[in-house]
């Protein structure tokens, strides 16, 4: 039985990664994975594939909690929290990675806009919080040198 | 054994939720480096946080997030709440666990 359900379960997600590769992350709370999001090797096309638009506003309210330096590229804490109302989403891009968007977190109304993750960054970069409220997304933007990269093998 | 440690804590009215995974979190862009061929990628994509049943956040991983990943996230919540978080990789593989709020 459980076999079966782990067959039909994965059945059903793989289908849901077919059908809709290029769903928009912030529309829905159940939005399947988006995998073209997650390919793009550019900031702005990784930001308008998010979003729709590139009309980013740069704001003190969000609020972007990360190393300057970071001695192991391989964990870099990131912590994004902000005070704007209805926040749907907060998304983290990291400029020089490979794909620049690294990570997309939805909030339904019960969540606190208030996450916190550790990422892998190859490279010196600018690392950017970007936070959905209402139609418009307002950013905050922080440079984080890496001294030792976290893509080598 | 679960591959999902949790604690999650309350605070006038907000619920901390602190998670650690225990996951490869491959890139698929690594080479192995004896035979110098690439690793698959095996990554988790999704991870779903539920208080009482009811969701509070979905969220999008991609192969950039830290081996064995770490995660905090926040809600309007109050002690004794069942916190659930879950995840399922790119290679269908998945998770669950629960946990009390203190």
């Amino acid at each position: 039985m459980k076999r079966r359900n782990f067959i039909k379960n994965s059945i059903l997600f793989a289908g849901a990664l077919a059908v809709a590769p290029a769903a928009i992350l912030s529309n829905h709370a159940y939005a399947a994975w988006p995998k073209k999001s997650f390919d793009i090797k550019d900031l702005a096309d990784s930001v308008k594939s998010v979003y729709g638009h590139n009309n980013l506003e740069e704001s003190s309210k969000v609020k972007l909690k990360a190393p300057s330096i970071a001695e192991n590229g391989a964990i870099v804490p990131i912590n994004v929290s902000t005070t704007l109302d209805n926040v749907e989403s907060i998304m983290i891009f990291v400029e020089n990675n490979p794909q620049p968007l690294s990570s997309g977190y939805q909030l339904t109304n019960l969540a606190e806009p208030s996450i916190g993750t550790r990422l892998k960054m190859g490279k010196t970069s600018n690392v950017m919080a970007a936070v959905k409220s209402g139609d418009k997304v307002y950013t905050s933007t922080q440079e984080v040198k890496v001294t030792i990269g976290g893509c080598g093998g | 054994m679960s591959t999902i440690k949790m604690r999650s804590k309350e605070s006038n009215g907000v619920v901390t939720v602190k998670a650690l995974i225990k996951h490869p979190m491959e890139t698929g862009q690594r080479k192995n480096k004896k035979t110098g061929d690439l690793i698959p990628a095996h990554y988790i994509q999704e991870v779903h946080g539920k208080a009482n049943n009811k969701d509070i956040i979905t969220i999008h991983w991609g192969p950039a997030v830290s081996k064995n990943p770490y995660l905090t996230f926040k809600y309007k919540g109050s002690k004794g709440d069942n916190v659930q978080i879950s995840w399922v990789d790119n290679q269908g593989n998945r998770d669950t666990n629960t946990g009390k709020v203190k």
